[in-house]
């Protein structure tokens, strides 16, 4: 081998014909596809990316599009979503779906028996209202608390535990104490007493309650995940490139913090929907007349002896939300795990 | 010589650790001229990073502290600037360029994004469609094929290569008067090495930015390099030149680090590595800190008793912080004189 023949000799040309503010290479610019003279010489480009950018028509795709892939591909969680679906469109379309009032009382028909006569599916409770009527607006009822709950707290739990994780130090420590001082409120007696005082009964009250003490554990989940994430040298390279503290969190850490946030939101509606049951059963929730999953149960329990469907609807209801949203918080935590490829 | 667009003065940088406080930075002054490459090079821990991190307010404080000295950086002190207006210098007149650019872009944001962000964050009246063009330009620069569709793709479909590109097309979007190169390459293998290198050269023709390349691969500083400081336990003890950094160095570490290079063309079973361990920066030796792994102290009592200013050699720009510097006359890197490859295979 010659000296002249050692590839270090070739004359260096690499990037130097693109400018700034000037012409890029030339439009025209092919891949030479002759052997032997390295596209590199040609179009300044090393020939393997011009290779591979002109094969290939590239999409961007992001996480989320990945996600959304693996997600719609879990069977489970699909579903469930389809279930859900439907069950929360019967609650909002309650007054569409049935001919009666929620509060539309037949003495005719006190507790009468699931029957296709007079399309009393689910029957009629002690007062004669259609029970169907009932359920479908309780699942209104229910929803709306649940969905409020979960926004409530995820907003406020993220918050905190955004600012904990990402400032550390003392505003770590106040913020955290105060949480672990909500975590050992013994639940369920603050709920009976807060939701006797303060809620009245009413639906968006009873949400703020239950919301103030359901947050703890998503502030808990973020504040972990901004711990790590904080130290991610992308974030130090925001900073070196000036962003501020704001930014970085709601830019650079938020979004990145995003799948254990969902997961949990999802979470937290399901156990909304289970403590707010709880609440109205106890006589603490919701007030008559409005309808209420959980009330609806506890009025009917008086009279499981002799008429079961009281109890059975609402339950069975109660359980298939909460057993969709739990199945669509695996299927969101499978699709929203980077490392699980293999689906995608 | 021209202003410098950079000066440190006796930077002192510590860290409060449970063991008691380390002096990762101790006393470091250097300048950085306008459109030169100056080298850091040292072992880790020697402070090569921490003394430019530190007068950009990126080192947690705390535990890290900068306890006095004087960074000024076109006319202003940076060490006195308050958060607020140093976050004005950061990515803007000054930016970074960081080892590793697998984990050093935003996974769930777009390259364009990035790169709009950080100008916009620094031109606040930038409309969003000039920012895009400006930051498609940017990615042709660094030799990104495709830049108007790859402006919006994310980093995890960009290469290793690729990636580093876009950081520094990130880090010269505003273009700085500095550029700082934190290890650019380390993370890269040699092929892409070379085509970063060309990429960073590129990066400092188009915005005549000075530019810090802090590493420990001698062969980078030797040929990216105007200038070297080396650096060893916090403190520099030797700059001159990178020519006479190589051929002529006056500083025993500096002779170590060279000697303990593997040579491709000699037949060495061995590698000549500088005996002991860099000391604790917690318990300085006194003295010079390099007299206990060095071969010329010598056991000599001045070494052991008394600091080495950093001082010219002969009156020149070279300077070294060795009692003895003299007596290396005549050392020279064994890189310089290396046997052309045909002698050694003929031999």
């Amino acid at each position: 081998m010659t000296d002249s023949e050692r590839p270090s000799d070739h004359p260096k040309k690499g990037l130097t014909d693109v400018r700034l503010e000037g012409g890029i290479y030339p439009p025209d610019a092919q891949p030479r596809t002759d052997p032997g003279v390295p596209t590199e010489f040609v179009t300044g480009m090393p020939a393997s990316e011009l290779v591979y950018e002109s094969g290939l028509d590239l999409k961007a795709r992001s996480q989320w599009a990945y996600a959304r892939r693996r997600f719609l591909r879990h069977r489970l969680a699909m579903g469930s979503v389809f279930g859900l679906i439907l069950i929360l469109l019967a609650g909002v379309l309650a007054n569409r779906l049935t001919s009666y009032g929620p509060a539309e009382i037949d003495f005719n028909n006190i507790l009468q028996k699931p029957t296709t006569k007079g399309h009393h599916y689910f029957g009629a409770d002690f007062l004669g209202r259609d029970y169907l009527t009932r359920v479908l607006f309780a699942i209104r009822t229910s929803a709306k608390v649940a969905f409020l709950v979960a926004f409530l707290s995820t907003a406020l739990g993220t918050a905190v535990g955004a600012l904990a994780g990402y400032f550390g130090g003392w505003i770590d420590n106040l913020l955290m104490r105060f949480t672990d001082l909500v975590l050992t409120l013994p639940a369920i007696a603050v709920l009976l007493v807060a939701s006797a005082r303060f809620g009245n009964g009413n639906q968006y009250r009873v949400a703020v309650i239950i919301s103030l003490l359901l947050w703890t554990g998503i502030a808990r989940v973020v504040r972990g995940v901004f711990l790590s994430l904080r130290e991610k040298e992308y974030v130090e390279a925001a900073k070196a490139a000036g962003a501020g503290d704001m930014r970085i969190i709601f830019r650079h850490i938020l979004p990145n913090s995003l799948g254990p946030i969902i997961v949990n939101m999802t979470l937290t509606t399901a156990g909304a929907i289970l403590i707010e049951a709880a609440l109205s059963f106890l006589g603490f929730g919701i007030k008559p007349p409005t309808p209420a999953l959980g009330q609806l149960i506890q009025d009917g329990a008086t009279e499981l002896q002799t008429a079961w469907w009281l109890v059975v609807f609402p339950g069975i209801v109660i359980m298939a939300i909460v057993l969709c949203i739990n199945f669509i918080g695996d299927g969101l935590r499978d699709a929203l795990d980077p490392t699980q490829r293999v689906r995608a | 010589m021209a202003e410098p667009v950079l000066a440190i003065r006796d930077l002192v940088v510590e860290f409060h650790t449970d063991d008691g406080v380390v002096q990762a930075v101790d006393g470091v002054s250097y300048d950085v001229y306008p459109g030169e490459t100056l080298g850091i090079v040292g072992e880790s821990g020697s402070g090569k990073s921490v003394s430019t991190m530190s007068i950009l307010g990126l080192i947690p404080q705390p535990p890290g502290r900068i306890r006095s000295g004087t960074a000024v950086f076109q006319g202003q002190d940076l060490l006195k600037l308050k958060k607020k207006e140093l976050r004005k210098v950061r990515g803007n007149k000054m930016a970074i360029v960081f080892q590793d650019p697998m984990t050093s872009l935003n996974p769930v944001l777009k390259i364009g994004f990035q790169l709009k962000e950080t100008l916009k964050a620094h031109n606040p009246d930038m409309k969003d469609s000039d920012a895009e063009k400006r930051g498609i330009n940017l990615l042709q620069v660094v030799g990104i094929p495709q830049p108007d569709r790859r402006f919006q793709q994310y980093p995890h479909e960009f290469s290793g290569g690729m990636r580093q590109r876009a950081m520094i097309a990130i880090a010269i979007a505003n273009n700085p008067a500095l550029l700082i190169a934190d290890e650019p390459t380390t993370a890269l293998d040699v092929t892409i090495q070379a085509q970063i290198l060309e990429v960073l050269k590129k990066a400092q023709d188009e915005t005549n930015a000075a530019t810090i390349l802090i590493t420990h691969d001698l062969g980078l500083i030797a040929e990216m390099a105007n200038r070297v400081v080396v650096m060893y336990a916090g403190k520099v003890v030797e700059l001159a030149d990178v020519h006479t950094i190589f051929e002529a160095p006056r500083h025993p570490y500096t002779i170590g680090l060279m000697e303990s290079l593997p040579r491709l063309t000699a037949d060495e079973d061995f590698l000549t590595p500088i005996p002991g361990q860099p000391p604790s920066l917690i318990n300085r030796p006194p003295g010079c800190p390099f007299h206990p792994r060095c071969f010329l102290s010598q056991g000599r009592a001045r070494c052991r008793e008394e600091e080495p200013p950093l001082r010219p050699i002969q009156g020149t720009a070279h300077l070294s912080a060795c009692h003895f510097a003299e007596e290396l006359e005549g050392a020279k890197s064994k890189l310089v004189d290396e046997p052309k490859a045909e002698e050694v295979r003929s031999s």
